[in-house]
C-alpha cells in the first residue's frame, strides 16, 4: 500500500515537472505572467511531494519491509537505525531518489527568490531545472523503481516487480541482505549526499546560463546571480571528493586514497571544469572578457555532472563502485547528447553577442594568467577524459582491450598540477590589463627568495627526488606569496586607517571576502599537496607472514605480532583481530589492532586497517584476510605513508576558506 | 605593413603561439603517458602467439586456475600456479554455456595452452581449482608471467541474489 503511494507520488511529481516545462515555455512565448507563475507554483509543489515519497521509502527501510526488493537489498534486521536511514543511498534506485530529492530542493529554493528584476530569466530557469528533474524522475519510474516488491512466478523464480506477474505469489523475506559492509562507514554515509549536492547545485548556474542565452542577455547578470550557487556547488563537490578519498583510505585497505578509478575520475571531471569556471567568471565580471568561454565551461560542467552520475550509475565501467549495473545507460547517453548539443547550438547562435569588450594585451597580466589557469584545468580534464574513454575507443577501433592505470594519470597530470601550483603563486602578484615582465619580476623576487631557500634547505637535509623538490618548492612559493599578500594588504591598512595590524588583517579579509577566502583556499590546496607529495613520492610498503612474537620492520618502525582474537560481534559480524605493538628505537609507541570482519548474511568481508597517524606519517597495517590466519601464521601488509595527514588538514582549511569567501557580508541581491 | 605584422605578433599572435605550445605540451603528455602505461588485456593464447615481443609490457591476463598446480609458501609468500586459456569476449563465454562451464572445460581439456604465474603476496581465499584469475603483470624471460596483482572470481559465488529465507505473505 505504502509502496503504491510512494511510486504514485513520483508519478505525480513527474507530471508536475512536465507541466512546469510546458507552462514556462508557453508563458514565455505568449508573454503570459500567469502561465509562468503557474509553472513556478508547480515547481514549488514538487519539493514537498518528493519529500513525502522519499520519507515513505525511508519509512519502509527503517521498518524492515523486506517484501520491497530495494529494502531487501540494502537493509537487514541487525543494522542500526541510522544505517537503515542512510541505506536510502546505499543502492542504485535509492540514490536516484536522493538525486531527485536534492535537485527539487534546489529548484524550489531558486524559484522562491525575488524575481522582480530578472523575471525574463525565470521561465527558462524553470525549464532547465524541470527538464533535468523530469529526466531523473523518469529513471525512477521506468527503470529503477525503489518500490518494486518480490514475487514468485509460476515457474518458481523470484522477481521484483511493481505489479503481480500472471499467477505470481507475493513473497516476504524474513530478513534483508544488509548494506554492503564497505558502505557502513561515516565517510560513505556523507560522501554520496555531498557529491550529489555538488552535482545538483551546478545545475542552477547552468540553468541561468541557458536562460541568459535564450533571452539574449549577453551581460554578466547570470554570473552575478549564481555566484554563490556556484561556490556552494563547488565546495560540496570538493568535500564530497575528499570524503571519498578518506573513505577509500579507511575502508578499502590498500593504504591509498585515490586510485584513478573511472568513477573517481568521472566525479573529478566536473570539479575541474567547475574550478576553471569559478576562476574565469571573475575575468568576465572585472573585464568583460571570456564570455563565450564561461558559457562553454558551465555547459561542459553540466554535461560532466550528468556523465559523472551516469558512470557511477550505469555499470559501464568495472570499478569499486560497480555495485550498480542496470539498463539506464542508454537513457543517460541520450540525455547528455541532447542537452549538450542543444546548449552548444544556443551558444553558437549567440556567439557574436558574447564577444569580449576588451582585448587581452599583455602576456603578464592577471587575465593572461587566468587564461593559463583555465587551459591547464582543461588539459587535466582532457587527460582524465582520455583515460576514461581510451579503453572504449581502443576496443571499438582496434578490437584490442587496453586500459591505462594510475601511472598514466600521474605521469600526464603531474606536470599540469605542478604548473597550476606555480600559477597559484604567480597570479596574485600580477596586475590587471597591461603589465610587463619587469613589473611582474619586481613583485616576484621577494617571495621567490625564501622559496628557493626552502629548496636549498631540503637539498641540504638530503632530499634528492626531483619531483619532491620541485613540488615542495612550489608549495613554499604559494605559501610565501599568500603570506606576503596578507602582510602587505594588512600593512597598508595599518598605515592608512591607523589600525592595529591584526584588526587590519581582519578588516582586510572582511572587506574582500572573495579574494582573501580564495587565498585561504589556495593555501589549503598546497597543504593538501604536501600530503599528496608525501604519499606519492615517499610511501613504502612491505609484507610478511608472522608467528606470534615475530617482528616486521618498515621505515624505522618495528611491529610485533602479539596475539590474535576471533569472536562474533553483537551485530552478527565475525571479527578476526590481531594485536600488534609498534616500536621505534626500542621504545613502545602503542598498539594497533588490524582486523577483518566477516558478514555471514551477505558473505562479504571487510578489512579494517590498524592505523597510527601523526603529522609526520601514518603507519597503516592490514591483516590480510586469508582462511588459515592463526597464531602461527598471519600475513600482514604494512604501509608507511609520510605526510598523508596534511591532505586531511588541508581539506579542513579549505572549508574555512570557503566560509570566508561565501559568508554574506551585507544584504546582497544574489543568494 | 611590417609594423602591423609585428603588432599582430605582439597582440593576438603571442597568445596563439602560447596556446599552441600549451596544447602541444598536453598532447605530448597524453601520448607519451599512454604509450608507456597502457595495459593490454590478453588471453593466454594471444600471449603465447605474440611471444617474446611482449616482454616487459604491462599486461592483464585472464585464465582458469589448475587447482593441483597451486604452490604456496606462507613464510616467503611466494605463490605459483598455472592457468589455462579461456576465451576473452563475453559472447564466446555465453556460447560455451556460461563462465562456470567455460572454466570447467578449460581445466579439463589437456590441449589447452597453459601459463605459469608467479606472485609474491598473501594467498587469496578464492584461489582454487576452476576459479577465474585475472592477473596484472608482465611476461618474463622463459615464458613465466610475473603478477603484480591478482583478482579472482568463482562463478558460484557470484550468482544472482534471490531471497534466501522466504515466507508466503498470503
Amino acid at each position: 500500500m505504502l509502496a503504491q503511494f510512494g511510486i504514485g507520488m513520483f508519478l505525480l511529481t513527474f507530471l508536475l515537472a512536465l507541466f512546469s516545462v510546458g507552462a514556462a515555455v508557453a508563458g514565455y512565448f505568449s508573454k503570459s505572467d500567469r502561465l509562468v507563475e503557474a509553472a513556478r507554483r508547480s515547481m514549488l509543489l514538487i519539493f514537498p511531494l518528493i519529500t513525502v515519497a522519499a520519507l515513505t521509502l525511508i519509512y519502509l527501510l527503517v521498518t524492515g519491509h523486506y517484501e520491497i526488493e530495494y529494502v531487501y537489498s540494502v537493509t537487514s534486521n541487525d543494522m542500526p537505525f541510522y544505517l537503515k536511514v542512510t541505506a536510502l543511498w546505499g543502492g542504485q534506485a535509492g540514490s536516484l531518489v536522493l538525486w531527485s530529492w536534492l535537485m527539487s530542493a534546489f529548484a524550489s529554493a531558486v524559484t522562491l527568490r525575488k524575481w522582480e528584476r530578472d523575471r525574463e530569466l525565470l521561465p527558462w530557469v524553470i525549464v532547465v531545472t524541470s527538464v533535468t528533474l523530469a529526466f531523473f524522475l523518469s529513471l525512477t519510474i521506468l527503470y529503477e523503481n525503489p518500490f518494486a516488491r518480490w514475487w514468485q512466478t509460476t515457474a518458481g523464480d523470484f522477481v521484483p516487480r511493481m505489479f503481480a506477474p500472471a499467477g505470481a505469489v507475493a513473497i516476504t523475506p524474513m530478513d534483508g541482505q544488509g548494506l554492503n559492509p564497505l558502505l557502513r562507514h561515516p565517510g560513505m554515509i556523507v560522501h554520496p549526499p555531498m557529491l550529489y549536492l555538488g552535482f545538483v547545485a551546478f545545475v542552477i548556474p547552468y540553468a541561468f546560463a541557458i536562460a541568459a542565452l535564450v533571452t539574449g542577455h549577453s551581460d554578466d547578470r547570470w554570473i552575478r546571480l549564481t555566484r554563490r550557487w556556484t561556490l556552494v556547488a563547488w565546495v560540496f563537490l570538493s568535500i564530497g571528493l575528499v570524503l571519498g578519498m578518506r573513505w577509500a583510505y579507511d575502508v578499502l585497505g590498500w593504504g591509498g586514497y585515490w586510485a584513478w578509478d573511472p568513477v573517481e575520475t568521472a566525479s573529478l571531471m566536473p570539479w575541474l571544469t567547475g574550478t576553471a569556471f569559478l576562476h574565469s567568471v571573475m575575468i568576465q565580471e572585472k573585464r568583460g572578457m571570456f564570455k563565450q568561454w564561461n558559457m562553454l565551461l558551465i555547459i561542459l560542467t553540466y554535461a560532466l555532472v550528468i556523465f559523472g552520475t551516469f558512470l557511477t550509475r550505469s555499470g559501464v565501467f568495472s570499478s569499486v563502485h560497480a555495485f550498480s549495473q542496470s539498463a539506464i545507460g542508454p537513457m543517460f547517453f541520450a540525455f547528455i547528447g541532447i542537452t549538450f548539443v542543444t546548449s552548444l547550438a544556443l551558444l553558437i547562435y549567440r556567439w557574436k553577442d558574447l564577444r569580449a569588450e576588451v582585448e587581452m594585451r599583455s602576456l603578464f597580466s592577471r587575465e593572461a594568467f587566468f587564461l593559463l589557469n583555465n587551459l591547464l584545468f582543461m588539459g587535466i580534464l582532457i587527460v582524465c577524459f582520455w583515460g576514461v574513454v581510451f579503453p572504449l575507443i581502443s576496443e571499438l577501433v582496434t578490437g584490442q582491450k587496453v586500459t591505462v592505470g594510475p601511472p598514466f594519470y600521474q605521469r600526464a597530470n603531474g606536470p599540469l598540477f605542478g604548473a597550476l601550483m606555480a600559477i597559484m603563486g604567480i597570479a596574485p602578484l600580477t596586475a590587471w590589463g597591461g603589465s610587463t615582465a619587469g613589473t611582474l619580476g619586481r613583485m616576484l623576487w621577494k617571495p621567490a627568495i625564501p622559496s628557493l631557500l626552502t629548496t636549498v634547505i631540503l637539498l641540504f637535509l638530503g632530499m634528492r627526488n626531483w619531483i619532491a623538490l620541485i613540488g615542495f618548492t612550489l608549495v613554499a612559493f604559494v605559501i610565501f606569496v599568500t603570506i606576503y599578500e596578507f602582510w602587505s594588504g594588512g600593512r597598508s591598512r595599518e598605515k592608512k586607517f591607523k589600525e592595529n595590524f591584526l584588526v587590519a588583517l581582519w578588516q582586510l579579509a572582511g572587506r574582500n571576502r572573495r579574494r582573501y577566502g580564495g587565498y585561504l583556499i589556495h593555501l589549503s590546496m598546497v597543504v593538501m599537496a604536501i600530503g599528496i607529495l608525501g604519499i606519492e613520492v615517499y610511501r613504502t610498503t612491505t609484507q610478511k607472514t608472522l608467528a606470534v612474537g615475530e617482528d616486521i620492520q618498515i621505515a624505522g618502525y618495528t611491529l610485533r605480532y602479539n596475539s590474535l582474537a576471533q569472536f562474533p560481534s553483537t551485530d552478527g559480524r565475525f571479527v578476526t583481530r590481531a594485536n600488534m605493538s609498534v616500536f621505534r628505537d626500542g621504545k613502545l609507541l602503542g598498539n594497533l589492532y588490524p582486523r577483518y570482519d566477516y558478514y555471514p548474511t551477505s558473505g562479504q568481508m571487510m578489512t579494517v586497517a590498524g592505523v597510527r597517524s601523526t603529522l609526520a606519517d601514518d603507519l597503516y597495517v592490514v591483516l590480510v584476510n586469508w582462511e588459515n590466519v592463526s597464531l602461527i601464521q598471519a600475513p600482514f601488509k604494512v604501509y608507511h605513508n609520510p605526510l598523508i595527514n596534511w591532505l586531511w588538514i588541508g581539506s579542513l582549511m579549505f572549508i574555512l576558506g570557503f566560509l570566508v569567501a561565501a559568508w554574506p557580508s551585507r544584504p546582497e541581491e544574489d543568494f | 605593413m611590417q609594423k602591423s605584422l609585428i603588432r599582430g605578433v605582439q597582440g593576438r599572435g603571442k597568445f596563439i603561439i602560447g596556446g599552441m605550445l600549451i596544447l602541444a605540451a598536453i598532447i605530448y603528455l597524453i601520448v607519451s603517458a599512454t604509450q608507456s602505461n597502457a595495459e593490454y588485456f590478453m588471453t593466454v593464447n594471444e600471449l603465447r602467439s605474440k611471444g617474446n615481443s611482449l616482454v616487459g609490457r604491462s599486461l592483464r591476463i585472464s585464465g582458469a586456475v589448475f587447482g593441483d598446480t597451486i604452490q604456496y609458501d606462507p613464510l616467503t609468500m611466494n605463490l605459483t600456479f598455472d592457468v589455462a586459456h579461456v576465451p576473452g569476449d563475453n559472447a564466446a563465454i555465453k556460447m560455451g554455456g556460461g563462465l562456470a562451464a567455460v572454466l570447467h572445460t578449460a581445466v579439463t581439456d589437456p590441449t589447452r595452452t597453459r601459463l605459469t604465474i608467479i606472485y609474491n603476496g598473501p594467498r587469496p581465499d578464492l584461489l582454487r581449482d576452476e576459479a577465474q584469475a585475472i592477473i596484472t603483470g608482465h611476461l618474463g624471460e622463459g615464458g613465466i608471467f610475473y603478477a603484480d596483482e591478482l583478482l579472482l572470481k568463482c562463478p558460484t559465488k557470484y550468482q544472482e541474489g534471490i531471497p534466501s529465507q522466504v515466507v508466503n505473505s498470503n
